[in-house]
């Protein structure tokens, strides 16, 4: 059986750097299992987030040979083994230890978004046309690639007017939700920075569970946030019938 | 036995960990879409050779002022702004756009240029990015008068016939249409901005027609290329046509 170098980041706070182990390799193995194996053999240390090994949990999440993934759900054998492969944290948050970041940013945005507000006379009954799309937004499982790579965050760091796409995610499937009451347009313009997003489909590249966030759940809330805000056509008609904006 | 080695800091332009060649996805985009730009405005200043028989150049039509009684430059320079306007704020081009031009960002996980300002769209200049379905708007007049120029390029003075060019014209706007008809904005006024398509007024045709808009809509970078290719490559065979380079041949 054939060895292979794993160049992974051994750090804290206050820095680190790359440290290279020798991993022999098995049939089906997979980046997590590498990093089980350094684990077990020589560096007991090691820190790693992890639960469910199959790529439900969303823990494991790190950047393999520069791309964020799912440790658990990258193949050896999927990857260039004539040259180190690097495991870094993800970029975009804090390095609490070794491979494992602070995302804690993320749970203080997803208190800012309005739980889901049913109409106080609503009949629980929905036709499965009408929750379609929201069932795909429901496959998210929080690995975070996507706001680790989204650039908005990891090369300008404005975490302070951007939620990122998981959050566009989150509040897509609570806008378009059948039964749901409230309106987060101006949420999604004013709090959660949406017109900072510039559509480069890295977030969508990422997703191991290949949820189409550009396509069905960004751009259509950037749409309802345009008729909300800068189409004047739907913005005079909105006059002209009085309607409120939430 | 453990080797330590250092690590480096990532915030030039081009930094990154990932070891395939990430620029590949960019290279294309530069290339045809320079190419393409200098192309459509050498050929939108040369004001001839646009038309020839039943034909008419997609990047003059509709034909407006071709005597100079009022306008005195090239007639396609009246025009150009409304099909340049849908592509340049077409969500599908603008990702490939800040990736090829801007390297905002290059690729995923690849650095940008330090020291930058951003603002995505939330100003000047691309908050204009917002009035994408007004360019759609034109986008769909403008189809008319291809889908009209199609139908006349069938008609010959003899009657009715088929030239090379009458093919060309014709997939050159089913493939426009097809681009026009898969944008975002469209799939969301059609259907996507509801809630509720059980609870609301025509709801169910309009899901019927968001379904078909998003069908096409999956494919939206295909159609954007495609129509790209064949808007030039429609305007180049007329104007070979119209110069003398190259001779119509008549199937029919």
């Amino acid at each position: 059986m054939s060895d292979v170098t794993m160049r992974v980041f051994r750090g804290d706070r206050d820095g680190g750097g790359p440290v290279d182990y020798r991993v022999a390799l098995t049939p089906g193995m997979v980046v997590l299992d590498a990093l089980h194996a350094i684990q077990a053999h020589q560096a007991p240390d090691l820190a790693v987030r992890w639960n469910c090994k199959a790529a439900k949990c969303g823990s494991c999440s790190a950047e393999v040979n520069g791309r964020p993934r799912l440790a658990c759900k990258t193949r050896m054998d999927a990857l260039p083994l004539d040259k180190p492969i690097t495991v870094y944290p993800l970029k975009a948050f804090p390095v609490i230890k070794d491979l494992v970041t602070d995302v804690s940013w993320n749970y203080k945005v997803n208190a800012k978004i309005p739980a889901f507000t049913p109409r106080p006379d609503v009949k629980w009954k929905m036709e499965q046309r009408d929750v379609d799309r929201v069932q795909e937004f429901r496959k998210c499982i929080e690995c975070f690639l996507c706001q680790d790579v989204c650039h908005v965050l990891r090369d300008h760091g404005k975490k302070e007017q951007f939620g990122g796409p998981r959050f566009f995610v989150r509040v897509a499937s609570l806008e378009m939700h059948p039964l749901d009451s409230v309106s987060r347009t101006k949420l999604l313009k004013e709090e959660l920075g949406i017109g900072l997003c510039n559509i480069t489909k890295c977030c969508t590249e990422v997703c191991p569970e290949e949820i189409h966030i550009t396509d069905n759940a960004i751009i259509p809330l950037k749409e309802r946030v345009v008729d909300e805000f800068y189409d004047p056509l739907t913005m005079l008609v909105r006059k002209i019938r009085g309607a409120k904006r939430d | 036995m453990a080797e330590l080695s250092t690590t480096g800091s990532v915030t030039r332009l081009g930094s990154t960990q990932r070891q395939d060649s990430w620029w590949i996805e960019i290279l294309p985009v530069i290339m045809v879409m320079g190419g393409f730009s200098v192309y459509a405005t050498l050929r939108a200043l040369e004001g001839k050779f646009y038309e020839w028989g039943p034909y008419i150049s997609p990047f003059y039509s509709p034909l407006i002022d071709a005597n100079h009684h009022w306008w005195p430059f090239s007639p396609a320079i009246l025009i150009l702004g409304g099909p340049l306007g849908f592509r340049a704020t077409c969500y599908y081009y603008r990702k490939a756009l800040y990736r090829a031009f801007l390297f905002d960002p290059p690729a995923c996980a690849v650095s940008e240029p330090s020291g930058r300002k951003y603002s995505g769209e939330t100003a000047f200049p691309f908050v204009l990015q917002n009035l994408h379905r007004y360019f759609f708007y034109l986008a769909v007049l403008f189809l008319c008068f291809l889908w009209y120029d199609a139908v006349l390029a069938f008609f010959f003075p003899e009657g009715f016939g088929i030239g090379v060019g009458s093919l060309v014209m014709l997939v050159n706007v089913v493939l426009l249409s097809t681009y026009t008809f898969s944008c975002h904005s469209l799939r969301h006024l059609v259907g996507g901005k509801l809630d509720c398509f059980s609870c609301t007024a025509f709801g169910p045709p309009r899901h019927s027609a968001w379904r078909v808009v998003s069908f096409l809509n999956e494919r939206h970078m295909l159609w954007a290329w495609m129509s790209l290719f064949s808007v030039g490559l429609t305007d180049l065979y007329i104007r070979l046509v119209s110069s003398g380079y190259l001779k119509d041949i008549r199937i029919l």
